[in-house]
């Protein structure tokens, strides 16, 4: 088999795979209906319950977690590409961090109770915050080790900031409200929630799959890079703000859910012989498969304990790259 | 036809002066060894040509001025090999070969016959195609080294600057390497090569450029810059000068007295 035919594959294979989740994911909820009807449901116009059901919680859940899935791989795989170090992930450049920050303030302050979409809007005002100061600390050269630099000390301040937050909170009613949501969940988001955060996803996705070409340059390091036509300012550019939109969108929406950004790149890197380029649009469709399931799982596991979806990432994901290091170590050897 | 011409180029890393009123003209089909001791400002003179290093005076490419040139249009005209050697990602070496092209190729498309044909001669000339579907990453130093010289050969730039390109090479492919720029020469390309080793820049290059402290102190053919008087003063050697049917033959002896 060639290696464009099996690149290919596996993107025949994912997106079937996401595909299928997506239905399931659809399907899937308290309100014990079957396929079938669910789906006639969603595509019918009566005005029943069940059509309610379907489209104002289900499709919304279903296809923000496609979103944010695609969102959280695609930008780990250009992460990783753009910085060459295979343990790069969204949160690195202190987005997801300085949005949680945003959404922590906005429970704390009573603005998310004030109007409906307080706190995503917060959320993303944290993230736009966190890029523009990113923007100044990395200067104008493009490097990239200013750029991790920054990023881990804007996710320090953004966690203490946030620390403070909860250590003053009012009463443990709010603190607990707080540390509910930054563990991450898909659970009664609306059409609402989509269209807010769509925009910022869709225009992030852009740029970071303008960034295909120059990140198979980038395999040779950044000076090889730049003597073969790639601007490593306009780079950098793209990187960091397509990461801000779609990553400051997805953590408005959602709260911050870890490791798929991490480990989906790091899985399927093999499958598509390691290709920068051919990894962005692989895991994008991971990411989504991913993120689905583990929605899926959490309405499965718990249906009535509210199992958070980051928790959930967490516990399969901290032992799974647990494992990629061991195998690593041992290839290393 | 002048590939690249220089004047009063100076350039500063931090507070350190590394090339100062620097002037260098070179045409179609020469191969010049650039040639220095160690902090003479060797890879500073090709990073600045390729607008990596910050400098200050005049650099033309092709008759125009760098400084207007979009980062793609300098990367038709010359073509780069840096000293770090890195390969990031296990690809394949004939994709890593391929990705010399990138300069060539307009956003989203995919390579065409002329790319195919000039990514099989670089890997062909670097003594390279045995592994070409071998995992880049998995190659010894110097078949790595083959792999990035072939890249760089791949982009098809009328100027080649390498930056030590010998380094971690055998004998043979060292002399390999030599006849292959060598004989781009000959094709009417040019290339400037930084060389640690004078024996090989005194065969191979048809013009040597000496650099001491940032600025250029002899340039000519090798039997004019490779003096033992030179050799002396800038380096602090005694060599070995001779001659034998091949051309000048330069050995390093002992350290000056």
């Amino acid at each position: 088999m060639s290696d464009r035919m099996q690149y290919v594959a596996v993107l025949g294979a994912l997106a079937v795979a996401t595909l299928a989740l997506f239905f399931v994911s659809l399907t899937t909820g308290p309100a014990d209906v079957g396929f079938g009807e669910s789906i006639r449901a969603l595509v019918s116009g009566d005005a029943d319950l069940l059509t309610l059901v379907m489209r104002e919680i289900r499709l919304p859940r279903a296809l923000l977690g496609l979103m944010i899935g695609a969102t959280l791989g695609l930008s780990g795989a250009v992460l990783q590409g753009y910085l060459r170090n295979p343990l790069a992930e969204p949160g690195l450049l202190g987005i997801s961090a300085s949005a949680s920050l945003g959404a922590v303030v906005a429970i704390y302050t009573g603005i998310s109770v004030a109007f409906p979409l307080g706190l995503p809007l917060a959320a993303l005002a944290g993230a736009v915050l966190a890029v523009l100061l990113l923007r100044v600390m990395a200067g104008e050269r493009g490097g990239t080790l200013t750029i991790i630099l920054a990023g881990v000390a804007i996710s320090a301040f953004a966690g203490a900031m946030t620390s403070l937050v909860l250590n003053l909170s009012p009463n443990p009613f709010a603190a607990t409200e707080i540390v509910f949501w930054m563990l991450g969940s898909l659970t009664d988001r609306s059409m609402t929630h989509l269209w807010l955060s769509a925009p910022f996803m869709l225009a992030g996705w852009v740029m970071l799959a303008m960034l295909a070409r120059p990140l198979d340059v980038l395999t040779l390091g950044s000076d090889a890079a730049a003597s073969m036509g790639v601007d490593m300012r306009r780079v950098q550019f793209l990187a960091v703000f397509g990461t801000a939109a779609s990553v400051g969108a997805a953590t408005a929406i959602a709260g911050a859910i870890g490791f798929i950004g991490l480990v989906v790149p790091h899985v399927l890197r093999p499958l598509v012989g390691a290709v920068p380029s051919r990894l962005l649009p692989a895991s994008a469709l991971g990411g989504a498969t991913v993120l689905l399931a583990a929605d899926i799982l959490v309405r499965l596991i718990a249906p009535g304990r509210d199992l958070k979806l980051g928790v959930l990432t967490a516990i399969v994901g901290a032992p799974f790259f647990l494992w990629l290091v061991w195998r690593t170590r041992r290839r290393m050897l | 036809m002048t590939l690249l011409s220089l004047s009063s180029l100076s350039a500063e890393l931090g507070r350190k002066t590394v090339l100062r009123d620097v002037a260098l003209t070179v045409n179609e089909g020469e191969f010049v060894g650039l040639i220095g001791p160690n902090g003479a400002g060797k890879s500073t003179l090709l990073r600045a040509v390729l607008g990596l290093t910050p400098s200050q005076g005049n650099i033309e490419l092709g008759g125009h001025a760098a400084a207007s040139m979009s980062a793609a249009q300098r990367a038709r005209l010359t073509s780069y090999l840096p000293q770090e050697r890195e390969i990031a990602w296990p690809v394949t070496v004939e994709r890593l070969v391929g990705l010399g092209r990138a300069p060539h190729l307009p956003p989203f498309t995919r390579p065409g016959a002329t790319d195919e044909a000039a990514v099989r001669d670089a890997m062909r000339r670097m003594d390279v195609e045995d592994f070409a579907a071998r995992r880049a990453t998995e190659l010894s130093g110097g078949e790595k080294a083959r792999v990035l010289i072939a890249r760089a050969l791949a982009q098809e730039a009328p100027l080649m600057l390498a930056d030590e390109p010998t380094a971690g090479l055998d004998p043979a492919h060292q002399i390999t390497l030599m006849r292959v720029f060598a004989g781009l020469a000959k094709e009417g390309r040019s290339v400037i090569a930084c060389l640690h080793d004078l024996g090989l820049a005194a065969r191979w290059c048809s013009r040597l450029v000496l650099l001491a402290n940032g600025s250029i102190v002899a340039d000519g053919p090798p039997r004019d810059v490779l003096t033992a008087a030179r050799l002396r003063d800038v380096y602090g050697i005694q060599a070995y000068l001779g001659e034998d049917g091949g051309g000048l033959v330069v050995h390093p002896l002992d350290l000056a007295e």
